[in-house]
């Protein structure tokens, strides 16, 4: 099928007579293919950079994020690794460069988007119960002046099982464990069944069963085919959950598969004489 | 008794101060609770101290001074987003400064103002409930109808926002139009509850009946109820203590809804400081 459109563009070129404007069309057309053969589903970040008032936070970040693996963004405290996923979201502007899911905006896909910010940035005496929270996920699907659908309670309510937090359904959000919170996070941004899935800092402060559901979550997410972004500054054994890796501080220091961007000269270079190179990691 | 409480009802100004008692009460709670999650009490103070300059400029032009306080309301909430965003001053201390000096000028065209007209500075401070007119009964029952609607339309996406800002915008929803919506309807309900209990007492109607609610309820819509709930009963007993004991009436309304909370705040089975403190005291015994 592709050749075909492909040839049609050839012979464009060699008989001028034909008539451009009936082709035109299907040209613009071999184009966007062409993108998207270029990139399946993956985001491409190019010269992305922030400025918070006087200060750089990032510079000239490049990278691809892959669908289908799981990705870790690391560096030290105050790298900017929450602000490039910020960035990439549109919830910082940026000061140069753009962000591309699909050969398009990633801005203009916010509704492909589960973002789940920091724990410590949610409010959580606000009075809402964990099943509040959940349905959140559906809120954007639904539409403006909806009421939720059958299929939207179905689709929390099995978010919630699959966290195990279905048993606390009903309760306020402020009485939950720091674990707990962060699942019933993930649970909202499951119900949002979207195609990226970015996570800031959720291995912060909880506990080993949380991790463990987070990570299988994670896992079956990206053998899914989904892309998932997760923030982290933990260089101990959970890195090994990541297939890849961007190491981040102010700008990239490496980016690719966890096994090439976990060398001894990296970490030094992201985290200077600070961090012990932790041989197990690249293994 | 019954007697006693139908007794101020045959005056028809205690029918329509009762009513518009009862519709600000109401209005008041349920938009005051998003103030109150959102950590912006002082919001709602800062909009109801704005709105007298642009009443005062209305009443000179002959304009509606509702629309004029609206005006000013809004331009106020403008003026603090742009301090905000423009330079490094804090939102507290952008409220603070444009307030002030919203509530400054509209001081001084109102008492400038009344040297050669009828209007009364203390109406618009302390409001002037008993001298509520029918089309005053009116507008405020209208303002109030279309923002409780949009509240019910938007109640979704308004509990997503203001719970977790970033990731509503994240998710796609448009958060700027909705802050601004919700600023829309706060300075809506200011410029309602005006005559009732005038632009300084204004912020115990909105922020006291959701805060007493809280303490006793756990999801935001029971709070709007409870709240509501709790404000409609505040200004019936506010008014007819007024009537009865010959007070002030928005300050007895304010002062029976703060008499609730410090009850809620005692003895709330969740949080009240005195079953803390008997059930640490149980707790003694029993150990």
């Amino acid at each position: 099928m592709k050749k075909v459109t492909v040839m049609k563009t050839f012979n464009l070129r060699l008989y001028p007579r034909i008539n451009t404007q009936a082709l035109e069309p299907r040209v613009i057309g071999v184009h966007r293919t062409d993108m998207k053969i270029a990139s399946p589903a993956n985001i491409n970040i190019s010269h992305l950079g922030v400025q918070y008032r006087t200060q750089e936070a990032l510079r000239d970040v490049n990278c691809t994020v892959r669908a289908g693996k799981l990705t870790g963004i690391f560096g030290p405290n105050g790298a900017g690794k929450s602000t490039l996923i910020k960035g990439m979201l549109g919830l910082v502007p940026l000061s140069s460069g753009n962000v591309l899911y699909q050969g398009q905006p990633l801005v203009q896909q916010l509704e492909k988007v589960a973002y789940v910010p920091q724990r410590s940035q949610i409010d959580w005496t606000y009075p809402a119960t964990v099943w509040d929270v959940v349905m959140m996920g559906r809120v954007k699907k639904t539409g403006l002046f909806q009421r939720f659908s059958t299929t939207s309670r179905k689709v929390a309510q099995s978010a919630l099982e699959r966290v195990g937090m279905d048993a606390y359904k009903n309760r306020p959000i402020g009485q939950l464990s720091g674990g707990q919170q962060q699942r019933v996070f993930l649970a909202r941004a499951l119900t949002q069944e979207a195609e990226i899935f970015c996570f800031d800092e959720p291995l912060v402060g909880i506990d080993q069963k949380t991790q463990t559901v987070i990570f299988d979550v994670f896992h079956e997410l990206a053998t899914d085919g989904k892309i998932v972004l997760v923030v982290n500054h933990d260089l101990g054994e959970s890195i090994q959950h990541f297939d890849d890796l961007i190491l981040l501080n102010r700008e990239i220091i490496a980016t690719g598969d966890r096994a090439s961007v976990l060398t001894e000269d990296n970490l030094y270079r992201a985290y200077g004489g600070r961090v012990m190179y932790f041989s197990g990691a690249a293994a | 008794m019954l007697e006693a409480l139908i007794e101020p009802l045959q005056y028809g100004f205690m029918q329509r101060s009762l009513i518009i008692a009862i519709i600000v009460g109401l209005l008041c709670a349920v938009v005051g609770s998003y103030l109150m999650v959102q950590r912006l009490a002082l919001l709602g103070d800062a909009i109801s101290h704005s709105v007298l300059p642009g009443l005062a400029i209305a009443f000179l032009v002959g304009a509606n001074i509702f629309v004029g306080a609206f005006i000013a309301g809004v331009v106020s909430t403008l003026l603090i987003a742009w301090i905000r965003t423009r330079s490094p001053i804090k939102e507290d201390a952008a409220m603070g400064i444009v307030f002030s000096a919203f509530f400054a000028l509209g001081i001084t065209l109102i008492t400038t103002i009344q040297k050669q007209n009828k209007i009364d500075l203390n109406h618009f401070l302390f409001g002037n409930i008993l001298g509520v007119t029918f089309d005053d009964v009116r507008d405020t029952a209208i303002i109030a109808t279309v923002v409780l609607i949009v509240i019910l339309l938007l109640y979704k996406e308004l509990l997503f926002y203001t719970f977790d800002p970033l990731g509503a915008q994240a998710a796609g929803l448009p958060v700027n139009q909705l802050n601004f919506g919700l600023m829309l309807l706060i300075a809506l309900t200011i410029v309602a509850s005006m005559k009732a209990v005038g632009v300084i007492l204004v912020l115990s109607l909105l922020i006291t009946p959701g805060a007493t609610a809280y303490l006793l309820v756990t999801r935001l819509h029971q709070v709007m109820v409870l709240g509501a709930v709790i404000g409609i009963i505040s200004s019936i007993s506010g008014m007819y203590l007024s009537y009865f004991f010959n007070l002030p009436s928005g300050p007895a309304i304010v002062l029976v809804v703060s008499g609730l909370f410090a009850l809620a705040f005692l003895f709330s089975p969740n949080y009240g400081v005195f079953m803390r403190w008997r059930q640490v005291k149980n707790k003694q015994l029993s150990n």
